[in-house]
Order: C-alpha cells, then sequence, then structure tokens
C-alpha cells in the first residue's frame, strides 16, 4: 500500500508542476483537480473515508468557483519575456526552498517512521467515544461533542468569510451612488 | 519515510508557485496546493499500519487497531476553512480584474495612484 500510496503522490507532484507552469488556465486548473482528486484517493488508502467524502465535496465547489471566474474575465496566461524582477523572485524561491529542506530534515527525525504513530492523546477518545457520546463515528464524535468549541469557531470562520465575500462582491458602492445622484 | 519527503516537495511546488507566478488565479492555486500537502501531511503523520477506519464496529472486542481520529478531525475543520478563504481571495482577484483588466500583479502594482 506504501508503494501505491508513492505512485500516486508523484502523480500529484508532477500535476502540481504541470498546473504551475501550464499555457492557459483551464489546464491549469484541470491540473489543479487531478490534484486535489489524488489527494481523496490517498485519504482512502489512508482509511479516512469522512475526509474522502468532504473532499470530494469540497473540491468540486472549488473547482466550479476558479472556473466560474476564469470564465467570467479571461483564460489567457500572461506571456512575456524574463525580466530583472523574475530573476530575483526565482533565486528567492530557490533559497527559501533551501532554507524549508534544511530544516525539514532537522524536523523529520524527531517523526515517528510511517505507520507506527502511538496514540497519545486519543486513546481516551477512542476508549470512551461510545460511552461518552454514543457516537460509533469517531471523527465525528470527536468533532461534535470533544472539540465542539473548535467547531463552533470553524463556523464563526466560515460565517465571516461569506460576509467577506458578499461585501466584496457588492456590486455599487455607496460612494458611487452618492455620486450618480 | 519517502512519503514525508513527498509530502513536503508537492509543499514547496505550491511555495515555489506562489513566489514566481504573476498570474493572480496561479497564485490562488498555488496556495490550494500548499494546503493539500498539509492536510495529507496530518494524515499521513496518524496513520497505523494495519489499522481500521475510525468507527466502532465491533464495541466488545477492543483489541481492534484503528487510525488516530484527531488529526482526521482537525483536517476536517481546516479543509472547510481553506474553501472559504479561497472562494474570498478568489472575490478579490475578480473584483482587481474589473477593476484593472488584468489579473497580472505587476500590471496592478504600477496603476496604482
Amino acid at each position: 500500500m506504501e508503494n501505491l500510496l508513492i505512485i500516486i503522490l508523484v502523480l500529484m507532484i508532477i500535476a502540481a508542476l504541470v498546473s504551475i507552469h501550464a499555457k492557459d488556465l483551464i489546464s491549469a486548473i484541470i491540473a489543479q483537480g487531478f490534484v486535489g482528486y489524488g489527494l481523496v484517493i490517498c485519504f482512502l488508502l489512508l482509511k479516512a473515508p469522512e475526509l474522502a467524502l468532504v473532499q470530494i465535496v469540497l473540491e468540486t465547489v472549488t473547482l466550479i468557483i476558479i472556473l466560474a471566474v476564469v470564465c467570467d474575465s479571461t483564460m489567457k496566461e500572461i506571456g512575456e519575456p524574463i525580466s530583472k524582477r523574475d530573476i530575483f523572485t526565482y533565486t528567492l524561491s530557490f533559497v527559501l526552498v533551501a532554507i524549508f529542506l534544511f530544516y525539514f530534515n532537522k524536523a523529520i527525525v524527531g517523526l515517528n517512521p510511517f505507520g507506527e504513530h502511538t496514540l497519545r492523546m486519543s486513546e481516551m477518545y477512542v476508549k470512551e467515544v461510545l460511552e461518552f457520546t454514543g457516537s460509533a463515528n469517531l471523527v465525528k464524535g470527536v468533532l461534535w461533542d470533544f472539540r465542539g468549541l473548535d467547531t463552533l469557531g470553524e463556523a464563526t470562520v466560515l460565517f465571516t468569510a461569506a460576509m467577506g465575500v458578499l461585501v466584496i462582491l457588492r456590486i455599487s458602492g455607496k460612494k458611487q451612488q452618492l455620486t450618480k445622484k | 519515510m519517502t512519503l514525508y519527503i513527498l509530502c513536503f516537495i508537492l509543499f514547496l511546488i505550491g511555495i515555489y508557485g506562489v513566489l514566481t507566478r504573476r498570474n493572480l488565479i496561479k497564485i490562488v492555486i498555488s496556495l490550494t496546493i500548499m494546503e493539500f500537502s498539509v492536510f495529507l501531511m496530518l494524515v499521513l503523520i496518524g496513520y497505523i499500519s494495519g489499522g481500521l477506519a475510525p468507527l466502532v464496529v465491533h464495541p466488545e472486542g477492543a483489541d481492534i487497531s484503528v487510525v488516530d481520529p484527531l488529526p482526521q478531525t482537525l483536517v476536517l475543520t481546516a479543509a472547510v476553512i481553506a474553501v472559504a478563504t479561497n472562494s474570498m481571495m478568489l472575490a478579490l482577484a475578480i473584483r482587481l480584474y474589473k477593476k484593472y483588466g488584468t489579473f497580472d500583479i505587476r500590471k496592478i502594482n504600477e496603476l496604482k495612484g
């Protein structure tokens, strides 16, 4: 199963590179969809069916929103020759990548090898979820009962983001209406 | 270990895209890729080989090992918020396009004032 995961991850990396270097935006969006649905398969292999279901829905919604934005504006990618600022951003990104790789190599020593995770805090959840919450689904039991306040905070962030989108996309502001009169 | 490294490479590709692309839509796509890699990393850490999906199928049998439910819960929370922030970024992008007629961040920068 680990080999299958490695194959899917390599395909996801290739799709991400294709998406970033695509010549027009529609193919970039399609390649990004490949990465998202590859993530769904990874979740299924890692025994997380809940997450796979949620990810399918969210990925589809994201793709539809990006496609709507692109269809409403332009599908062309900006193609201009490499300037001085491009060289600066490329070198900056490679330096950042090197720094991140250095610290990741230091941090990976402290991680357990793949598949040998030890339950620490969730041992209590696994043992007592049926008794405390009556839910046969551990993820839902933790999400709605043991960590219910976290979920409340998530709902708040979601509400704030929806209000932000509404405010940004309002067709005419107050100032414009005043000047028209 | 190979899986962790590959997952981190996906994250680095996201950083590279955010820093070098000039199209707003591509920057949003790169941020989405970074989010995906973080979700995958958390779920990878919580996996136990031979473990079942976190469901209570046999309440009496205590010996059955399940994968860690806590990272999955946190990723479930984070995934929903990620989509909300992405839609907000896209709303900003379409607003900027309506004002300036381009997705190029440099042209938008030059037109200020």
